[in-house]
């Protein structure tokens, strides 16, 4: 086991280091951040034996270029229809490859998706803040951002030809256009003409999309009254609705509370499809009722549950 | 499960649920200290008997976030678990905590002074005098993290933000609008008034306590000329 040493020959903005999340801290004012697509990074972790949560390169639309300057370390793409690019052999994502001294990988976007997570065989260093090494895009606290230019060095890096491989890809891995999500919490606040549009609109994914949200455009969701309503906690997933009326869907990095109403929530098992929609892209919200989303989220859980133990078992070549 | 028609209280929360894994538990409509002091109550019983499938809680001005493991809980569970909390009667624990957080309000580092002055008709002096007279409560966080939401800001200084945000505003700055205050964290954009540097580390890099505040603390600010101020920003090595 030894170090290797990869240099950044070109990061596009946002290209970050995230683990599993920084939880608990929202009271704090720090959400819980983490990657934007979760089941895409737990898979590349967990295609080479690493704990789902473990810390990754979270790419970008933008992309990234690594040499490898020393040593050698076999890497994990996963999330989104991104390509990689691996001493000029081009191929799809979703894989497994082993880069050595010499070579350079690269992972472009494809025709979907917008985020993908490339995880490293061996211990990635990068800065924590509160225990977690997720990087705040906000502020940069954390892992914190890849800029073309730095080194990035994995430490008890291994090559593992065992595992090199395409990455079973789940069609649940898809962008999702129609997104579930429960009424409120304050959708009090909202004309009748906004809650009966919400559900039967179809919005469109605005260029002002990032790690704390994406803006949506579509028909205007009125507000029923003045907004003096108090700062109230947001979560991921939160749909808020600003002043003009327009819908922002908040992510990751989203603040943790804030004074405008929020028309309705994503349930959580949706958000990581959502993460994939990219600007241009048409959405919709269907609505469901509490019961129904905790339903929803514990069968996706069963779901995913198998699929990793399948991930897991084929490395070991059962 | 929510009681919807009816206006939440301090003693009758509504309960509304947050997509599959949170409740917001709200106790009022409009920012009041009876609210705000229910969040309180809430958050410290929740704190001493955490439901099961809890994940975190989060106070705000007249509601608080209960977040929990769907796969652990849902709504309905965590709802008859917060009810019998607030039904156990007062758990008041350990008294509110009281900073004291040095500002110096001289020249470069209170940009905003004069005009503050000059909007509510007051000497520089006496707008610093009035901000050192107030007793101020952390009420929430937000917008970024270590941003406490002080309440408490006197009467005689209250303004409405600036209509546009300013960017780069340095970490440190003491901010006022309304009844507010904010001593910032991070390098950010601001629409509020800086009148002055702190510098006290709000997040303390401590891990043990990485967070100065808690919500319901109180918060005293005393005053420190420009030396001071460049002796304790060095020793905390901003």
């Amino acid at each position: 086991m030894s170090a290797a040493l990869l240099k950044v020959a070109f990061a596009g903005p946002l290209v970050t280091i995230q683990d599993g999340g920084r939880f608990g801290a929202m009271r704090f004012g720090v959400p819980a951040s983490g990657p934007m697509d979760r089941f895409a990074h737990a898979a590349a972790n967990v295609a080479l034996g690493r704990p789902a949560g473990a810390g990754a390169i979270e790419v970008s639309l933008g992309g990234l270029v690594l040499d490898c300057l020393e040593g050698g370390v076999t890497l994990a793409l996963a999330g989104g229809g991104f390509t990689v690019d691996h001493g000029g052999v081009r191929a799809g994502g979703w894989c497994v490859r082993s880069l050595r001294a010499g070579e350079r990988f690269a992972v472009r976007p494809g025709r979907w998706g917008a985020w993908c997570t490339l995880a490293v065989l061996g211990d990635l260093e990068a800065p924590e803040w509160l225990e977690s090494r997720a990087t705040h895009s906000v502020s940069g606290l954390g892992g914190g951002a890849i800029a073309t230019g730095a080194e990035l060095r994995v430490a008890a890096a291994r090559i593992d030809p065992a595992l090199e491989g395409d990455i079973p890809f789940p069609v649940t891995a898809r962008p999702r256009p129609r997104l579930r999500a429960v009424i409120g919490p304050q959708d009090r606040h909202f004309t009748a003409d906004a809650l009966a549009a919400f559900p039967a609109s179809v919005f469109t994914v605005t260029p002002a999309c990032d790690r704390m949200g994406m803006r949506l455009a579509g028909p205007p969701l009125t507000l029923r009254d003045a907004l003096a309503i108090p700062s109230e906690p947001i979560v991921r997933g939160s749909v808020q609705v600003a002043g003009d009326g327009v819908a922002t869907l908040l992510h990751a990095d989203h603040q943790t509370t804030g004074g405008y109403p929020k028309i309705a929530t994503v349930i959580s098992c949706d958000l990581d499809q959502a993460a994939q929609l990219r600007p241009r892209d048409r959405i919709g919200f269907e609505l469901v009722d509490a019961d129904a989303a905790v339903d929803l989220v514990r069968t996706r859980a069963r779901r995913d549950a198998r699929y990793f133990e399948r991930l897991a078992q084929r490395r070991a070549g059962v | 499960m929510t009681n919807s028609g009816r206006s939440p209280t301090s003693d009758a929360p509504r309960f509304v649920p947050v997509a599959d894994h949170a409740l917001l538990v709200e106790f009022g409509e409009a920012i009041g200290e009876a609210e705000h002091a229910a969040v309180l109550r809430l958050d410290r019983a929740l704190a001493a008997a955490p439901p099961v499938g809890l994940r975190e809680v989060v106070p705000a001005y007249v509601a608080l976030l209960v977040d929990f493991d769907p796969l652990a809980s849902d709504h309905r569970a965590m709802t008859a678990a917060v009810t019998a909390l607030l039904g156990a009667g007062a758990s008041e624990g350990s008294a509110a905590a009281t900073h004291e957080i040095p500002v110096c309000y001289d020249g470069d580092l209170a940009p905003d002074l004069p005009e503050v002055a000059a909007r509510t008709g007051l000497s520089p002096e006496a707008v610093i005098a009035a901000h050192l007279s107030g007793d101020y409560d952390v009420r929430l966080y937000g917008f970024a993290p270590g941003y406490a939401y002080l309440a408490g800001v006197p009467e005689a200084i209250r303004l409405p933000r600036k209509p546009a945000a300013l960017r780069g505003i340095p970490a440190g700055s003491l901010l006022i609008a309304g009844p507010q205050c904010i001593v910032s964290t991070l390098t950010m954009p601001t629409g509020w008034w800086i009148v002055g540097r702190s510098p006290a580390a709000i997040l303390t890099g401590d891990p043990a306590r990485p967070f100065l505040f808690d919500v319901g603390d109180r918060v005293r600010f005393r005053r420190i000329d420009a030396d001071a101020f460049a002796r304790l920003d060095r020793e905390r090595g901003r």
